[in-house]
């Protein structure tokens, strides 16, 4: 089991209500597992729970048969090396190359001193390179990171996932800034990496369709709670359905919002 | 009115306590001496001997500015890492710090406070009597001062840039220092070359004046020329400051530029 996550709830400071609250679900080495819901259900906070990047404040998570937040200090961090977190907008210093964004992947196994020997001269490019091309993007490995559109620099980040040695990665929302092509494409990637390396993959996802036709297991997350966790085969449109019905919102009566227009511009200095 | 009244009334013995009387510079006495002085800054000194003399102090003035900016520089850099909460992976992890971590910053920022507190010229005076007159009390005493105004600024620079760069490193996995060099350096590192350059500058400016009290460099020459009323002198070397601070600036936008 890769993870295990008992009750786990995370609570922020001065937050009314949790943004995760008694999530318990199993991840076994190499599965694959979209993860939806719709905005602000807790994904992101879930993505970050099991990358141990924050600390559940309920529950018990084990990552590789360890309690992280058991562990000492250095060990936790030892473990953080072996899962690879991907934001969903990858932030990456303006300035820097795109080869040397893409390496930063390698900074948990490299040394202090081959890191920074490779600030000047990249230690890798190679890797690099390979990277980049699964996405087709060799042709910007010595770009600024700057010069890249937004969906250029979101597959970037996925390239730096490519190059580290994790065995658990986890990505948010790959493909907000993609094309529908490009998003079929790189998820493609994305599952092929993963099963090469027996890797587990966790994908947030807001394109439904996509989950379904392409990850055998799919949790839906809805106000910081597992609404359902299911094989691909046994989710149903309802429950797709169920899931992103919104709480009835009553609009604002139009009269009102005609008045509002109407009425000159008062008091808008602040 | 009577405000400026009341603070005429109060002034008054104040100024006549002080003896404070502004007509002595407009004495013909006065004036004379002042007309004397002034006329000699035209033309300024450059007999080949005075300036052989003045580029050695220039030299020595250069020379004490790098050589204490590089001895800060050594404490600032490990003191800034000590400081700076933008690597703190117990930051991340649960929005505090802990105790340890803490307890660590706070004394490098009192250390720092302490360094800096202490201005130069009296880091000079307290060198010069331990080490004598000369060049090393003024590099001991620029090290120590900007040590502290190094780190604090450096450590606020850093904290002022965005930190989710390095916090995402930091979430992979990435060692502290290499997530600050891979994530925040790149952005804040034209402006943390900058301020080095405008403190080297400062640092000259700063060996001039603690020329005064002894520590060496060109200050100690001019004091030598101002009690001489050597006035051409004075000119020339006030003209050496100006060249020295222009030099600085060169320096400092051509590697921002190169940076940028």
């Amino acid at each position: 089991m890769t993870f295990a996550l008992r009750g786990v709830g995370v609570r922020r400071a001065g937050a009314v209500r949790p943004a995760l609250s008694e999530v318990t679900l199993g991840i076994e080495a190499g599965e694959q597992v979209a993860l939806i819901g719709p905005s602000g259900a807790g994904k992101t906070t879930l993505l970050h729970v099991l990358a141990g990047a924050i600390q559940p404040s309920d529950g018990e998570l084990s990552a590789f048969g360890e309690l992280p937040w058991q562990l000492p200090h250095g060990a936790r961090h030892a473990l953080r090396s072996r899962i690879f977190l991907a934001p969903q907008t990858p932030p990456m210093p303006p300035r820097q190359r795109v080869v040397t964004a893409v390496l930063a992947g390698c900074l948990p196994r490299w040394g202090f001193w081959k890191s920074l020997a490779s600030l000047i001269r990249p230690a890798a490019p190679d890797a690099a390179f390979d990277a980049l091309a699964r996405f087709n993007l060799q042709d910007k490995l010595y770009e600024r990171v700057d010069r890249l559109s937004g969906g250029e620099r979101q597959r970037c980040g996925m390239a730096r996932l490519l190059v580290s040695d994790a065995s658990a990665l986890l990505v948010d929302e790959p493909l907000s800034a993609l094309d529908p092509t490009l998003s079929r494409q790189t998820l493609a990637v994305l599952q092929q990496e993963a099963a090469t390396r027996r890797a587990v993959l966790v994908c947030s996802l807001h394109q439904v369709e996509l989950a379904r036709s392409l990850f055998p297991r799919i949790i839906g997350l809805r106000d910081g709670q597992v609404v359902f966790d299911a094989a691909r085969e046994a989710v149903t449109d309802q429950m797709i359905d169920a899931l992103y019905h919104h709480a009835a919102v009553t609009p604002a009566p139009e009269t009102a919002a005609g008045d509002l227009s109407a009425q000159p511009v008062r008091g808008a200095r602040c | 009115m009577i405000g400026a009244l009341l603070l005429a009334v109060l002034c008054w013995p104040m100024l006549v306590y002080t003896e404070f009387n502004p007509l002595t510079l407009l004495e013909a006495q006065s004036l004379e001496a002042t007309w004397r002085f002034l006329s000699d800054f035209f033309p300024p000194a450059h007999s080949a001997e005075f300036l052989m003399m003045a580029l050695q102090a220039t030299w020595e003035t250069v020379a004490i500015a790098t050589a204490g900016l590089t001895l800060a520089l050594l404490g600032a850099v490990p003191l800034t890492l000590m400081a700076t909460s933008i690597v703190s992976v117990s930051q991340l992890e649960s929005g505090r710090m802990r105790l340890a971590g803490r307890l660590l910053r706070q004394a490098v920022r009192w250390l720092l406070v302490l360094l800096r507190s202490v201005p130069e010229l009296v880091w000079a005076l307290l060198f010069v009597r331990i080490v004598g007159l000369g060049p090393t009390a003024g590099v001991l005493a620029i090290a120590l001062t900007y040590c502290g105004m190094l780190g604090k600024v450096y450590a606020e620079i850093l904290e002022s840039s965005d930190g989710h760069a390095t916090a995402t490193l930091l979430e992979n996995g990435a060692g502290r220092l290499a997530a600050l060099c891979y994530g925040a350096l790149p952005e804040a590192a034209a402006e943390l070359l900058s301020y080095t350059t405008y403190r080297w500058e400062c640092a000259i400016r700063g060996s001039v004046v603690m020329g005064f009290v002894g520590a060496g460099g060109l200050g100690q020459r001019m004091d030598e020329s101002l009690k001489m009323l050597a006035g051409g002198e004075v000119a020339s070397m006030l003209l050496i400051f100006v060249l020295l601070v222009a030099c600085a600036d060169g320096i400092s936008s051509a590697l921002r530029k190169r940076l940028g």
